[in-house]
């Protein structure tokens, strides 16, 4: 794993459908000075910056490093640009620090943004190349037989999704940062919204944002104000044409999860880890994940939804800032994971704070549901 | 620093046209070339480079990982940048100590798409790509600042292109001539042709790089800078980030046998030359360089491969790599690589 490393400052701007008061250049400033503000720190003392967000047909800009790079006062640095599908935000995080566990650098700045309003992402993932299929369906589309299938062999009930979706919604809610903020949110609301992909209802998917999320690394000499320590890090990957594949509860998942916990030193994820921000872009990849990642046995993870445990105030809570279930801007999407879970072990996640956070996992994953990003970051030094 | 090795490279015969190849069948025989030199079939991590507008949809290194054989599944990332900074990001990955292998590629077919069009989607969205300057006239506006000699020019296409004519896996193109130009001052010949092809290096540390290779490439530097977006706010006549991102490398702490440059315009060719100090018998691009085959997105990792090859064939002791990305050398990637 190599050199210790740390998040020692979280900027975000506040998730809404169209920032038209800033351009992207503004929009990941905002989310960068933010940062750099928590750590005390200006852009004088970054020797790296790191950017990443999902494809760039979803705002027209191709490679946008090059032209963010004034923005991010990178100019006579190193700039690296990240693209990984949806998973994209926690491999941005993953790569600023593997430049501090290498030895590279000792202060990092890993930015990673959407502004969705740009463009249409629906649009942009339905595309047709030649000699490929093409669903032209979007993401929703896409997982939804997925989740089909999980629903039979887990002969889940019907309305776990519903409670998903009224769980993070009730959390963004003590979120200031949060796009969808429902007052009263609640079962009854969700399941009156439309039907979009059976069995995914209109409130079940995550909303389209505009929003940046930064974070300042640094080497364990640099640290600097409140760090959240980096216990593990991975990233996984498996193709999609492979046949006999389980799109369900993908293998690269459940060895990438193997990977981190072993670096942490964790047996026992629902036991050791006290709260968990993981991508659940539709309301059913709660139970599917809670699965996948050894939270619970195979099968059985809609239990844990349903009784609770995954709540604010439950044993495990997850995506207590709301998820990507309440705020999407998609190339961002996985890095906001990444920084929940460090404001939690940093004790400074505000009114969703989970009493006594010591250990937390960031999560994201992309592509077909095969490209997987994990962190472990801890209130104590590994 | 760990001791990090270039132990094998593969590239494309690339082609100045489409072949129907689709991303995977482009890649795969690339892959299966570093496999069989490397003699590794698994690696302790990958990344690649490619870019989706070449394609005109995302996510083009999704299928690229078919590929790959991934089963098990794999520790992999990708940069939406030319391969050389996946090589990079796979460089710093080995610098951890917990893993002695990497896998590198990148791949690209410019013939899919107007390249020269493309790239004007890479400026600033608000203020420069609705002015819809394009690559060439970019391009052209830093050769006039630089104010570079006609025959300069033409001797560094007539040199690249015979050199490229050597080399079996560069196009063949005849020696520049006519009076024209593709936007003054550059001529068409000036601007690198229209590529399709992929490359594909295998890096390992330490004692496992000497076990496998019989005279590794020893990347002793490696170091990258960007500069400012703006045309407007730079100085044109020179490429102040390849000079610090070289100073940084170490290119200067001795003798430079071969450099490759990624000078995708004759002129910056010389603009590259005096940014990185290079020695006047240093031998620039024998492979032919850019001017003679251009797969965008591997172009740059080829440079380094290329330098790489001519230490893995004792060819030369000391050589430097150098990868550019953005606007008019706005972004630069320097490589030494040493037997």
């Amino acid at each position: 794993m190599g050199n210790r490393c740390a998040v020692i400052g979280v900027g975000q701007t506040r998730y809404q459908t169209k920032r038209r008061d800033v351009s992207i250049a503004g929009l990941v400033r905002e989310a960068a000075l933010r940062a750099l503000e928590d750590a005390g720190l200006t852009f004088k003392d970054i020797d790296a910056v790191v950017i990443g967000k999902a494809p760039d047909l979803f705002e027209g800009v191709m490679m946008p490093e090059a032209y963010l790079a004034d923005a991010l006062g990178a100019a006579g640095k190193p700039m690296t640009r990240v693209h990984t599908a949806g998973s994209v935000g926690g491999s941005t995080a993953l790569v600023g620090a593997s430049l501090i566990q290498g030895g590279v650098h000792d202060r990092v700045l890993v930015v990673a943004f959407e502004k969705q309003s740009e463009s249409n992402a629906t649009w942009a993932l339905s595309t047709h190349l030649p000699f490929n299929a093409s669903l032209v369906v979007g993401a929703g589309g896409y997982f939804a037989p997925h989740i089909r299938e999980y629903m039979r062999r887990s002969a889940a009930p019907d309305h776990i999704g519903t409670l998903v979706a009224v769980k993070d919604r009730q959390n963004a809610l003590k979120n200031p940062y949060a796009h969808l903020r429902i007052p009263g949110i609640n079962r009854q609301m969700v399941e009156s919204t439309p039907m979009l992909w059976e069995p995914i209802r209109y409130l079940e998917t995550c909303p389209s944002s505009d929003g940046a999320c930064a974070m300042v690394l640094a080497s364990e000499d640099k640290v600097t104000g409140t760090p959240a320590w980096v216990h593990g890090t991975a990233m996984r990957s498996e193709p999609m044409a492979r046949a006999d594949r389980d799109t369900v509860s993908p293998q690269a998942g459940k060895d990438c999860a193997a990977d981190v916990y072993r670096q942490a030193g964790i047996t026992d994820p629902r036991r050791e880890i006290d709260v968990a921000e993981v991508y659940v872009p539709f309301s059913w990849y709660e139970p599917m994940w809670l699965e996948n990642l050894g939270f619970a046995p195979e099968g059985e993870g809609w239990k844990l939804t349903e009784s609770g445990s995954t709540a604010l105030d439950g044993d495990i809570p997850w995506n207590a800032s709301g998820g990507v279930l309440s705020s999407n801007p998609i190339g961002a999407s996985g890095l906001i994971r990444f920084a929940e879970a460090a404001q939690q072990v940093r004790g400074m996640a505000g009114e969703h704070q989970v009493d006594g956070a010591r250990t937390a996992l960031g999560h994201a994953y992309g592509g077909g549901a095969q490209f997987f990003a994990m962190w472990i970051v801890g209130a104590q030094k590994p | 620093m760990r001791e990090v090795a270039v132990i094998a490279f593969a590239q494309t015969e690339h082609t100045d046209h489409d072949e129907g190849l689709t991303d995977f069948e482009l890649i795969h025989p690339v892959i299966q070339e570093v496999k069989e030199r490397s003699g590794l079939s698994r690696f302790g991590f990958t990344c690649s480079g490619s870019c989706d507008y070449l394609a005109g949809a995302p996510f083009s290194f999704v299928s690229a990982l078919d590929a790959l054989g991934a089963w098990p599944p794999i520790s992999e990332s990708h940069v939406e940048m030319d391969a050389a900074w996946a090589l990079y990001e796979a460089w710093v990955r080995l610098q951890h100590g917990d893993v002695d292998t990497a896998l590198v590629y990148g791949f690209g077919k410019s013939s899919m798409g107007d390249l020269r069009a493309i790239m004007t989607l890479q400026l600033d969205p608000y203020y420069l790509a609705p002015l819809g300057l394009d690559q060439v006239s970019f391009a052209a506006l830093q050769a006039n600042a630089y104010g570079a000699g006609r025959a300069e020019l033409d001797e560094i296409v007539r040199r690249s292109r015979a050199d490229g004519r050597n080399n079996p896996r560069a196009l063949d193109l005849d020696d520049p001539s006519g009076e024209e130009f593709e936007v003054e001052p550059l001529r068409p010949y000036d601007v690198a042709p229209i590529t399709d092809g992929a490359a594909a290096i295998v890096l390992a540390a330490g004692d496992l790089a000497r076990e496998l290779a019989e005279r590794p490439a020893w990347i002793t530097g490696i170091a990258h800078r960007i500069e400012p977006h703006y045309l407007g706010m730079r100085d044109l006549t020179r490429s102040p980030s390849a000079e610090a991102a070289g100073r940084a490398a170490g290119v200067g702490k001795g003798p430079v046998d071969v450099a490759e440059l990624h000078a995708q315009f004759s002129h910056e060719e010389l603009i590259l030359r005096e940014a990185l100090e290079l020695p006047a018998e240093t031998v620039v691009n024998p492979s032919g360089g850019p001017l003679a085959a251009n797969p965008v997105m591997a172009t740059g990792l080829i440079r380094i491969g290329e330098a790489a090859s001519r230490i893995l064939d004792g060819g030369a002791g000391r050589t430097v790599a150098h990868a550019t990305s953005g606007p008019c050398l706005q972004h630069n990637l320097v490589t030494v690589l040493e037997a």
